[in-house]
């Protein structure tokens, strides 16, 4: 990776929101004002209290929030669902509502000729009575509403700016923005509050939300370029999803774990790497959740932690599959060492699934973890989401050193490639594949290696069968071309021998 | 007639707050004689009272009595305006305009 020289000019305070710095390189410009610019519902407010709240939470940092827009109690209430306590921070002198929301019912006449000397006052007065070093101002546009002269407004926000600058805190302010792909901000804010901006968007994609953070422009400091995807979690708040900031540190391990098939582990050349993504794909009724059941059941016998992550079938689904093949879920449930998530894909959004996930594995803390079907993602989201999804779920597990088996459904019986594994096959270590076969009139069932990162593998398509107790794989398919291609051609032994002499032949002849 | 009870917030001595504190004791000592109470609060010495009034601009002045309570934004020049602010006598013509007591 490239490692970027960090200008030493323009320090940088972290902001404490998950992700955020990451793609920030470290944060907001400290001591300086930035511009968080969104349409109507793109998490401004939240961004703005989070910004105070990681500040109290991990730096004990106290901070004045500005708000005007929503009243104080509007917004204590609001964050109270974000697992943040207002009103305790403000018993404990950690955070100060300056309230400049408009006030209804207030009979108000302007005339000429003033400034908001009484809003720069109380800023000044609130970071002063705590000791703040963070200020958010939510929201900008809301001034121009109560005043309409939108020259002294410009004005008096660039002084409040300047005031900010002088007494050295960070501060956020956000502005709204009419479309996502459009101006900056609206009244064109940007050009005298902030040097720093950051763009918090929306938009509709294929009938979805998908909120995405941008930094804009951050003065003389560095920082990545680009769209990142975020969510907003209950409980939890902002998270920035950083996949192209994510680093490719993590180790690789040449510590070999079972499949839950010793046919397969010889196949694989000995098991599959303990820290590897392994992808099996496959028609529906192939065989997918009978590998994923074998996994977990291989996993839990040599001692190891497993969770599932299912999108297509219910618990009780899985654990009576599971009794079919001779695997008992519930037991290994009772003993700790097995857990079973289902869940709907189109419960949430894959911003949400993804911290979902994350969160589960860092609660269970598994050695393996199988996803069922990774194609039953796909569906709820646009393919630059699902890639992104997908990155940021294999590098996570990778971090972890956790072994991923995932499963990819192909749109056709016979073969080929499904979206899923368009996306993710140069992510993945370890491509499996099991593939129907037609032999005289017969449907039976292929499985083969194809890839196989960091060791030798077994190049044969073997035949494998289902019973009571699982899979069991047999011997290589040999009179048969174009398993792969979906289009199997059964040939005659004469015929085949005689293909055989004619490669010989040309050996001969080079 | 009532006491008016009248509060001027400005930030420090700048001549807009000069101009608005000379303007408010003419249109007093015009229209109120002696029936009026004038505090004059700097934000920057008492930002707490700014805070408690929830004071934006500057120079606010708040009539806070005879009710209903207002505010008057500006350096109170317009004088025709701050008349209408304190509901001293209003002129029919300005019936339905915003601060007018109805």
């Amino acid at each position: 990776m490239i490692q970027l020289r960090t200008d030493s000019r323009i320090e940088k305070l972290e902001t404490g929101i998950p992700g955020f710095d990451q793609i920030s390189q470290g944060g907001l410009p400290k001591g300086r004002t930035t511009l968080v610019a969104g349409t109507a519902g793109s998490a401004k407010t939240v961004f703005a209290a989070q910004f105070l709240a990681e500040g109290i939470l991990k730096a004990d940092e106290a901070g004045v929030f500005v708000t005007l827009e929503e009243s104080p109690d509007d917004i204590r209430r609001n964050v109270k669902g974000l697992g943040w306590d207002v009103q305790q921070w403000e018993a404990d002198g950690k955070w100060v509502f300056v309230d400049a929301s408009p006030q209804p019912g207030e009979e108000m006449i302007i005339t000429a000729d003033y400034d908001l000397g009484g809003l720069m006052a109380r800023i000044e007065h609130g970071v002063r009575k705590v000791n703040a070093t963070r200020v958010s101002m939510d929201s900008l546009g809301a001034i121009f509403t109560q005043f309409a002269d939108r020259a002294i407004v410009r004005r008096e926000l660039f002084r409040i700016a300047t005031m900010l600058k002088r007494i050295g805190v960070t501060a956020v302010m956000t502005a709204e923005r009419t479309e996502e792909y459009g101006d900056i901000a609206r009244y064109g804010i940007e050009e005298f509050v902030a040097d720093n901006v950051v763009i918090l968007r929306n938009p509709l994609e294929g009938e979805k939300r998908r909120r995405t953070v941008e930094i804009l422009k951050y003065r003389g400091t560095l920082h990545y370029k680009g769209e990142y995807p975020f969510t907003v979690m209950p409980g939890q708040g902002f998270i920035v999803i950083p996949l192209s900031a994510i680093e490719l540190k993590q180790q690789s391990s040449p510590i070999r774990v079972t499949s839950g098939s010793e046919t397969l582990d010889e196949m694989c050349g000995g098991g599959f790497f303990r820290d590897s993504i392994i992808l099996v794909s496959g028609a529906t009724g192939n065989g997918k959740t009978l590998m994923v059941t074998e996994f977990i059941a291989g996993g839990v016998k040599a001692g190891e932690r497993c969770l599932l992550l299912a999108f297509e079938e219910s618990r009780e689904q899985l654990i009576r599959n599971a009794t079919g093949w001779g695997m008992d879920f519930e037991q290994m449930e009772r003993d700790g060492h097995f857990k079973v998530v289902c869940a709907y894909p189109e419960s949430a959004g894959l911003e949400d699934h993804l911290i979902a996930i994350r969160d589960e594995i860092d609660r269970f803390k598994p050695n393996r973890v199988a996803v069922d079907s990774l194609s039953a993602l796909e569906r709820v989201s646009t393919i630059k989401g699902f890639r992104e999804f997908v990155i940021g779920l294999t590098s996570f597990i990778k971090q972890r050193q956790v072994t991923g088996l995932f499963t990819a459904t192909t749109p056709t019986l016979m073969g080929g490639t499904s979206v899923t594994e368009a996306h993710i096959s140069t992510i993945t270590d370890s491509i499996i594949l099991l593939r129907y076969v037609e032999m005289l009139g017969e449907m039976r069932r292929g499985i083969t290696v194809l890839k196989m990162r960091g060791s030798p593998h077994d190049k044969d398509i073997r035949e494998f069968t289902i019973d009571g107790q699982g899979m069991h794989i047999g011997k290589p398919f040999r009179q048969v071309t174009g398993i792969l291609s979906g289009a199997p051609v059964h040939l005659v032994r004469t015929e085949a021998e005689r293909l055989e002499g004619l490669f010989k032949e040309e050996a001969v002849v080079n | 007639m009532n006491r008016s009870v009248l509060k001027l917030y400005v930030m420090g001595m700048t001549p807009r707050a000069e101009r608005a504190v000379a303007n408010l004791r003419r249109i007093c000592a015009e229209e109120l004689d002696d029936r009026y109470e004038l505090q004059v609060i700097d934000v920057l010495e008492s930002p707490q009272l700014a805070e408690d009034e929830r004071i934006m601009a500057t120079p606010t002045l708040i009539k806070e009595l005879p009710p209903p309570v207002r505010r008057l934004i500006g350096d109170l020049s317009d004088t025709e305006k701050v008349l209408l602010g304190l509901d001293l006598h209003p002129a029919p013509e300005h019936v339905g305009a915003k601060g007018d007591r109805p």
